[in-house]
Order: C-alpha cells, then structure tokens, then sequence
C-alpha cells in the first residue's frame, strides 16, 4: 500500500469539513448561525482571513447560498453551511445553482425534523430533501461522512466533484458526526482542487455540453466571457429559451443525466464481510458505525453478517447495492429516519432478498445491540 | 439600432420582452451610455431580479447574472466580495427589492457594501399581470387590491438612507440623461449606492392606478409630480405640497465601504 504522508489531528466532524474546505481550496464561505452546524461557521470566520479568504455572515439562509453562488461566479470554490430549518430556506437557491450549474458546496449537518424538531439531536430525514428540495427536475450529488476521517475526506471530495460536474454537492453529516472529536489523517502536500477554466474565444457559449453532458471548466465573471447566466431554462449560449419546448426539455435532461449517467463512477461504498453474508446490513452516515459493530458482534456468534456503508447517496448505487443483493436472503436498513432510504433499497432489490426496515426517531442512535438483536431474529426467521 | 446598442446589446437576446411604452427601455439605455462613458465594460457584473425590469441587464453584453426573485443584492455581494475590483449593478423591480427582497435590501445598505442597485419603480407587479407592492399608493385599486390598497407604501429612498447607504439618489424615466448621469456617479462611488426610477408602466399601472395607458402621458405625469431637489430649495411648502424630491438626495463619501474594510482588516490577518 502507498505510504501517505499525513498529520494527525483530534478535530470534530464541523471543524474537519472546514479544514478539508480551505485544503480543497475553497476561498468563501458564506452562512448564518444554526445548531448543530454552527460551529463551521466560527471555524470559517476564524480561518478564512487566514488564508486571505471571505467569510460572511448574512442575514438569512436565502441570502447565504446566494452570495455562495455569487462568489461561485465571482471565480472563487465557495460553500455554505446549515441545518434542517436552514436548509429548508436555502432550497431556491439549490434550484438556481443546479440550473445555472454552479459548482458548490452545500453542508447540512442533520438534526431531528421537521420544522424546528430537535435541534440538538441528530436525525436523517433530509435525505431526500436533499434530492428532491427545490421544485422542478434536477439532480445533485449528496456525500454522508460517519466520522470525521469521512467528514474531512468526503468534504474535500465534494469540491472536486462539484468543478467536475458543475453541480451542486451536498454534504449530509449529522449532529453526532458534526460534534464527535475524534483522529483525523490529513494528508500533507495536499492540492487544491482545480477549476478548470474554459477556453476563452470569441462567441463563447456557456452552456455548450460535451457527449458527457458536462460543461468544459468553469468560466468567471470579469476574464472576458462576457456570459449571460439565468435561473430561467436556456439555450447554450445562456439566453432565455422558456418559449422553445426542445431547448428546455433538453437542458431539463442533460443537467439530469450527466449526474444519473455518471452513477457508477460516482459510487462510493464500504463494504465488510459481504463475500459469504446471509445478512447484509446497508447503512450510510452515523448508523454505519453501531451498524459494523453489530455485525462484527454477529460473525462471533456464528451468523454470516456483513454490511455495507455507502457514501455517495446520491446519486443512489443501483448496480452495486442489486449485485450485493444476490446472495445474502435479508438486508437490514437501519436509518434515523422513519425508513426512507430502505425505499431505495427495495426499489434496486426488485425482490432478490427480503429488505427489511430499521428506523430509528427521537434524536437516537441505534446501539450495536440493537441492530445485532434484529440480525439475530431475521437469521432464525429465514434459513436458506 | 442605435449606436450604443450596436456596440453592448447582447443580440441573441432579442427581441424585448417590454410592452409598447414601457420605461424599462429607458432605463436600459441611460445605463448603456453610463456604462459607455466609465468605460467600464470589462470590469462590470451587472445581476437583474426577476420581474419585468429584472430583464434590463440580460440585454447588455457584460457578464451577467439573471437570478432568484428579490435574492439580487445576496448575489452581488457574492460577486463583490470575491473580486474587490469589480463594480457590481443591480437591477430590481420594487416588488423584488422592498418586498420578497426588503431584508437583503436594508442588509445591503447596512454594510454599505460597493453595489449599486437601479430600483425601477412602477408601483405595481407588472409581470404577474398588476398586483399590489410595497410601493402602490394607498387606496390604488389592482388586481388584489379590487377595493383600494389599504396599506400605505414605503419610501424606498429613505430606508436606503436611514438603513445605512451612501448614496441615495430618485429620478423618473422623465429624466434620462439626469438618470444616466446619476448611475455614472453611484457606479463610481465606493459603497451602496441606490438609485430609485419612477417608471411608467402603461399595461399594468398605467391603466389600473392612473386610468391611462398611453406612455406620453404617464411620462408627463411623472415630471409634473416630482421637482428637483435643486429647484425644490427656493419653493415654499405650500408649493412643494404633493411633488416628489428627485436627484441625489443623499451622498456621503467619507463612510467606510464594507468590501475595502473586510479585505483590509484580512490583510493584517493573514500576513501574522
């Protein structure tokens, strides 16, 4: 294996994302207060001008994923950063950034929802928010860290892929992630993500795509592009097209597809004692931790568990979670949610194996035990 | 075409999507011989909001931003602040500026962040076919307000002042070259700059509020009921009763501008 050289940090999940954020290269951050994801904020107002960027503390939640995409344009790897009810706010501004594809990162560090809910409490129930927020057809890409070693990792990933695919990328941590201190790996040396400029010649057109459906770099306001960009359905060179039905249909499809066609490039999984398991537990975020527990727990006591963590969420591993499914007779979903991504689960099983839901509400994580009691009872229930 | 529209419309973008007689026009082309005499084409980001005068800047061939209803000033800050040396201008309706984007409004002018925002006034929400705002006169009578407003409307130049801008200035599309020179000057002035247009509106407002759509009229209208703060200043109040102040109402160059502060106070920061 190839030796990295690294330094070792104990940071929480909130600061490693903004430690992976300026590595990445981002230079603005806009946001405003919200628990639990605060203190991303505090750590971007006392870094930022360490590193000659901007930080700013708006009015609102609209405002801050707004002056985000601004600054996007302005020629600078911008995010923002907010929980439940602030994201909520935020989702017109999602819409516009997937539209006018503008590169940017978006931090939601879950709590217990809806509206207020549970503020100090962590949840995943925006799991689809994230995917679905805004009205209208568009896709993102969504990152889930369960610790803070994904938390940096994932964090510095999303600005990568954000420039690559001009799109808005979420990161989906939660309040236990976002206030858990724990080791984190930074390796040294570490580059900054680039942004691709695209060649500047005369008539210019922003939105011309290649065969990928992907846009060739990112252009700034003030280099000489001269771009119209517009929140209302175009035509490649930027200029409204809400009067032409193919124009919008295809630009409607392309800003899908070039997400959705890119899936398995963009899976990300982990996966532990799959090759033999009857049992497969699928989990993403802070349940994939008590999750790896309990079936470590179950392989001593005989039962052929395994589990899988995945980590792009979105867009979802079709083709990896059905291969998975082949084998084992039951996946076990557990979820701090009323059990949403078990839909997900079921939809690319199609009826291979038995899917089956764990969710739990009210601010809890599952306990290994508890996820080890129901690969317990569904190894009695089903013997093949 | 015109000269000045030979050399900055953005063609592809034609036709005007404006009624017959509509102000925007007039405000686009104050704007282009603005832009024209600063010379300043390469180093402008011009950002419209949604709503007929949203339009403006999507016609002119600079880098720019056609964004969220009423979230204009978010974005311009966002431009703003990640290039110091770009002049940022705004366009925004007065339903997009003082009402869904009141708070972004006086935020703006709070910081007195180096942005110059064209408020185009025409009392009315022309685009979605003439309904109320912020700015309709009280009694108006439009489409949600069949029976007559029953709320009174915001003095836009004032809450730009006492919120904290710099530069405050109100013209009407009476006065283009007044208007034109007017935007030169807030383009130039270092901090928020507000520029509030009253506007005809023949379609919406004109027939609705005034009982007129023919655009010459409405246009005589506003130069009879707006006098210029300079002749305003030897009149009586008798004489001023019911006339609007326009010209630049407001300037003070001496107040810390919010983008040359931040990257100052950054400098000392990051050379520690």
């Amino acid at each position: 294996m190839e030796q990295v050289e690294h330094n070792i940090k104990i940071m929480q999940g909130n600061e490693a994302i903004v430690e992976a954020a300026i590595a990445a290269g981002c230079r603005f951050f806009a946001g405003y207060p919200i628990t639990p994801a605060s203190e991303i904020a505090e750590a971007m107002a006392q870094r930022m001008p360490q590193v000659n960027g901007v930080f700013l503390q708006m009015e609102d939640e609209i405002a801050s994923i707004c002056a985000t995409i601004g600054a996007s344009f302005g020629g600078m790897k911008a995010c923002t950063a907010s929980s439940g009810p602030g994201i909520s706010l935020k989702q017109e501004g999602v819409g516009y950034a997937a539209v006018v594809e503008a590169p940017i990162v978006i931090i939601n560090v879950m709590r217990g929802g809806p509206s207020t809910g549970m503020p100090t409490a962590p949840g995943q129930q925006d799991i689809y928010q994230a995917k679905y927020g805004s009205h209208g057809d568009y896709e993102i890409i969504a990152l889930m860290p369960s610790s803070c070693q994904e938390a940096f990792d994932l964090s510095y990933k999303a600005f990568a892929l954000a420039e690559k695919y001009r799109v808005p990328v979420y990161i989906l941590s939660d309040e236990i992630v976002g206030h858990t201190r724990e080791r984190v790996k930074i390796p040294t040396g570490l580059k900054p993500v680039e942004r691709k400029e695209p060649p500047l010649k005369e008539n210019y057109k922003p939105y011309e795509a290649g065969p990928d459906g992907l846009l060739n770099g990112m252009p700034a306001f003030n280099k000489g592009y001269k771009i119209l960009i517009d929140g209302q359905l175009h035509d490649e060179e930027g200029n409204r097209a809400a009067h032409l039905p193919e124009v919008c249909a295809g630009l409607t499809e392309r800003i899908c597809k070039k997400i959705t066609d890119h899936a398995n490039q963009l899976v990300d999984i982990e996966d532990s004692f799959t090759d033999d398991a009857d049992i497969l537990v699928v989990s993403f975020g802070s349940p994939s931790r008590p999750a790896l527990s309990a079936v470590k727990e179950a392989r001593k006591k005989g039962i052929k568990a395994g589990c899988v963590k995945i980590r792009t969420i979105w867009p979802f591993p079709d083709n990896v979670i059905a291969d998975l499914a082949l084998k084992p007779h039951t996946i076990i979903v557990p979820e701090l949610n009323i059990g949403r991504m078990v839909n997900e689960v079921k939809r690319v099983v199609a009826g291979k194996c038995e899917v089956v839901s764990l969710p739990k509400l009210g601010g809890l994580l599952h306990t290994p035990s508890e996820i080890l009691a129901e690969i317990e009872r569904r190894s009695k229930v089903c013997t093949r | 075409m015109h000269p000045l529209g030979e050399k900055y419309i953005r063609k592809g973008t034609l036709p005007y999507l404006w009624c017959p007689g509509c102000g925007n026009g007039i405000v686009l082309h104050a704007t282009l011989s603005a832009l024209d005499e600063l010379n300043i084409m390469d180093r402008i980001a011009l950002v419209g909001g949604i709503g007929c005068s949203g339009w403006i800047p999507t016609y002119i061939n600079a880098d720019t931003m056609h964004v969220l209803h009423g979230r204009t000033i978010p974005f311009a800050t966002g431009l703003k602040m990640s290039d110091r040396d770009r002049k940022v201008v705004v366009f925004s309706g007065d339903g997009d500026c003082l009402g869904i984007g009141g708070n972004h409004f006086i935020h703006g002018a709070r910081r007195n962040i180096d942005i110059t925002v064209v408020m185009i006034h025409n009392q009315i929400y022309g685009m979605t076919g003439g309904q109320v705002a912020p700015t309709t006169p009280y009694n108006g009578k439009t489409k949600t307000s069949p029976y007559g407003n029953n709320e009174p409307p915001f003095d836009a130049c004032e809450l730009a002042r006492v919120a904290g801008a710099s530069f405050v200035a109100r013209w009407t599309t009476a006065h283009p070259r007044q208007l034109s020179k007017t935007i030169q000057e807030a383009i130039s002035h270092e901090g928020f700059s507000f520029i509030e247009v009253l506007t005809q509106c023949p379609t919406q407002a004109g027939r609705v509020l005034y009982g007129t759509a023919n655009a010459a009229k409405l246009l005589d209208m506003l130069k009879e009921s707006t006098i210029s703060i300079t002749a305003a200043k030897n009149k009586s109040a008798e004489e001023l009763q019911g006339k609007l102040l326009v010209g630049k109402l407001y300037h003070d160059e001496c107040k810390p501008e919010f983008t040359s502060c931040y990257y100052r106070r950054n400098n000392a920061i990051s050379s520690l």
